[in-house]
């Protein structure tokens, strides 16, 4: 990035990240008009240089297979990451993602998607993996071993949809409008310490596992040699990306419940745990040695979607507004009430999260 | 003062840029309007920022962040909820939530009012600060945050737990005061003493603290219309600092 040239006059933007999420329990199909108009309510929370959406329910037509979004810096690189992708699985659909120029979107990259499914004869070395393990060592191979090409979303039936501009900006190019979905999130990206670029947009996602963050992890070095550890890699440059390895590490690995995760994010203080009912209490402490390496520190206010639900959490002190709304079916989380009242002007309820305790949102059965 | 007759204008905020709606706020208050009825708003910031004199504002919607921040005498009623950042250093006048609010609402705060209606988010009224008459007071009717009179260096918040909607929560979250060093909070009901800041213990309040209270509740039941005689009805116990400005000799030795 290049510094302001004329920085003796530079007028500073006071900013900060907007999330946005919505979740329809009985999977009501929610147009792509209601998050793009929350984020673009939102406009002056980013500055041009990251936004993006995750979105569940919109591949009903390719709904068993693992649907691959790719990134390229060109023809070439899409060309090598396809050439891999076809060693380890059987694409049943191919094609650009749809895409409209817009002129405040300048230089995308090539966006193309894959509808795959495992290959039953697998690559030597892979044949020992269970499916969900094998798709992931598929995303890290690409994204380190492919240059110029990465993965950004590898779920069934989700997607996520990201780049370098502001959150309508990003949305028309992507043609968003388009879609509908059960659970939408939304990113508006005001990058601090790492670059604004394509990769580094929000969502970051792993098989289903998408999340939106505004705030900062502090603990990124940490994380990320834990998650090395365990066979995650890091490339995209940006903190948040440790959190969506972090959650299948936790929650799909190691079997942790959302609320276990929650709290090994944003874990109780220890005077907290002193006073918690003792079985509790042997709990928390348990939790807070074994996985003291996957504790987030730094300000945060996150957003988690995957195909079973929405939850949304603090950093302990919250250091980032975090509001969750409700209307019949719908459960609105958000960095501003006015983001929910712009695509919801009457509320049920609307309340402040308490810092760390995780809203978790299931989708009925 | 209400009875004069004000020069009014109602404006309607709907897919207003803030730049737009606040430019056209200050360009009438100089043309000498000083009633504004806001419609529709949601969302735009800084709305009656760094306005100064006897200006009232009726704002129907939801304000965005920063309202009234370094503002000095207006009058302010939301008749919903307000966002992050009420009142940032605000200088006097009065601002009236008939809601809930965010974070940080009162930072720094050196005159006038913030009342609110229902609950409050974290580090409301952190840095409060108070000099010979002017002496801020945050009134909050719900339940509060952390952090709640974090480094206070004067002024008075008035925390009721009353109008929430959080039945489980405490009345006030962790760090309550935490290195408070002037001003004093009065809570209504029990301060849970684990939530206080370090040092820090509830005290009973005294006589000149109770004529404190009812004034400010009587404002405060009148803004919002509830019935100032039940919020009385309660016990009430304060929270002071217990030391004064702890690093006064830190550069400059007495």
């Amino acid at each position: 990035m290049k510094a302001a040239h004329r920085d003796f006059d530079f007028q500073k933007d006071i900013s900060g990240c907007g999330i946005f999420g919505v979740i329809h329990k009985k999977r009501g199909l929610l147009p792509g008009e209601m998050p793009i108009r929350a984020m673009a309510c939102m406009h002056d929370r980013g500055n041009g240089l990251g936004a993006g959406y995750a979105a569940y329910g919109i591949y009903p037509e390719f709904a068993d297979k693992y649907a691959f979004h790719l990134m390229c810096d060109d023809e070439a690189g899409v060309d090598a990451a396809e050439q891999l992708l076809r060693r380890f699985f059987d694409v049943a659909e191919s094609e650009p993602i749809p895409t409209r120029r817009v002129p405040a979107v300048r230089k995308p990259p090539v966006v193309w998607r894959y509808f795959v499914s495992p290959k039953k004869d697998r690559p030597a070395g892979y044949r020992s993996l269970d499916e969900l393990d094998y798709v992931v060592s598929v995303v890290m191979r690409i994204n380190t071993r492919v240059p110029g090409a990465f993965v950004f979303s590898s779920g069934k039936n989700m997607g996520a949809f990201k780049g370098v501009g502001f959150p309508e900006d990003i949305a028309e190019f992507y043609r968003l409008e388009e879609y509908s979905a059960f659970i939408w999130t939304g990113h508006n990206r005001f990058p601090t310490n790492t670059p604004g670029w394509w990769g580094g947009a929000h969502p970051f996602t792993l098989l289903d596992w998408s999340i939106v963050h505004n705030g900062e992890i502090s603990s990124y070095g940490i994380n990320r040699r834990y998650l090395c550890e365990n066979d995650y890699e890091c490339t995209l440059m940006t903190d948040t990306e440790v959190v969506a390895y972090l959650l299948d590490l936790l929650i799909r690995k190691h079997g942790l419940s959302k609320q276990m995760a929650a709290k090994v994010f944003a874990p109780p203080f220890w005077d907290e745990i002193e006073r918690m009912p003792k079985a509790e209490a042997e709990a928390m402490r348990a939790l807070r040695i074994t996985y003291g390496s996957a504790m987030l520190n730094g300000p945060f206010a996150i957003l988690v979607a995957d195909n079973s639900g929405l939850f949304g959490l603090n950093d302990r002190i919250k250091l980032r507004p975090l509001l969750v709304a409700e209307k019949d079916d719908m459960v609105f989380m958000s960095s501003e009430e006015s983001a929910v009242r712009e695509v919801c002007p009457e509320l049920d309820r609307v309340w402040m999260p308490k810092a760390g305790e995780p809203v978790i949102v299931n989708l009925e059965a | 003062m209400a009875t004069r007759a004000r020069k009014q204008l109602t404006l309607d905020a709907r897919g207003v840029y803030y730049r737009q709606l606040n430019e056209r706020i200050r360009q009438a208050a100089s043309q000498g309007v000083s009633r504004f009825v806001l419609n529709n708003v949601n969302g735009q910031r800084y709305i009656a920022t760094g306005l100064v004199g006897d200006l009232v504002f009726d704002i129907h919607g939801v304000p965005g962040q920063d309202m009234a921040a370094f503002m000095c005498g207006p009058l302010i009623r939301v008749s919903g909820n307000a966002q992050d950042g009420v009142g940032n250093t605000m200088d006097g006048g009065k601002v009236v939530i008939d809601g809930i609010a965010g974070d940080v609402i009162g930072y720094a705060m050196r005159g006038g009012r913030i009342y609110v209606r229902g609950d409050v988010g974290y580090r409301v009224g952190i840095h409060m600060k108070a000099y010979m008459d002017n002496v801020p007071v945050i009134v909050v009717g719900g339940k509060s945050g952390d952090f709640l009179g974090e480094y206070m260096a004067g002024g008075i918040i008035l925390l009721l737990g009353m109008f929430s909607d959080k039945r489980c929560s405490p009345i006030t979250g962790r760090s309550m005061g935490t290195g408070m060093h002037g001003g004093v909070i009065y809570v209504r009901g029990e301060v849970p003493e684990e939530q206080l800041g370090p040092g820090l213990h509830a005290q009973p309040v005294g006589a000149d603290d109770l004529r404190t209270i009812r004034g400010i509740v009587k404002d405060y039941a009148r803004e919002l219309k509830l019935d100032g005689e039940d919020i009385l009805s309660g016990g009430f116990m304060k929270v002071r600092p217990f030391s004064h400005r702890p690093y006064g000799n830190l550069y400059v030795p007495a």
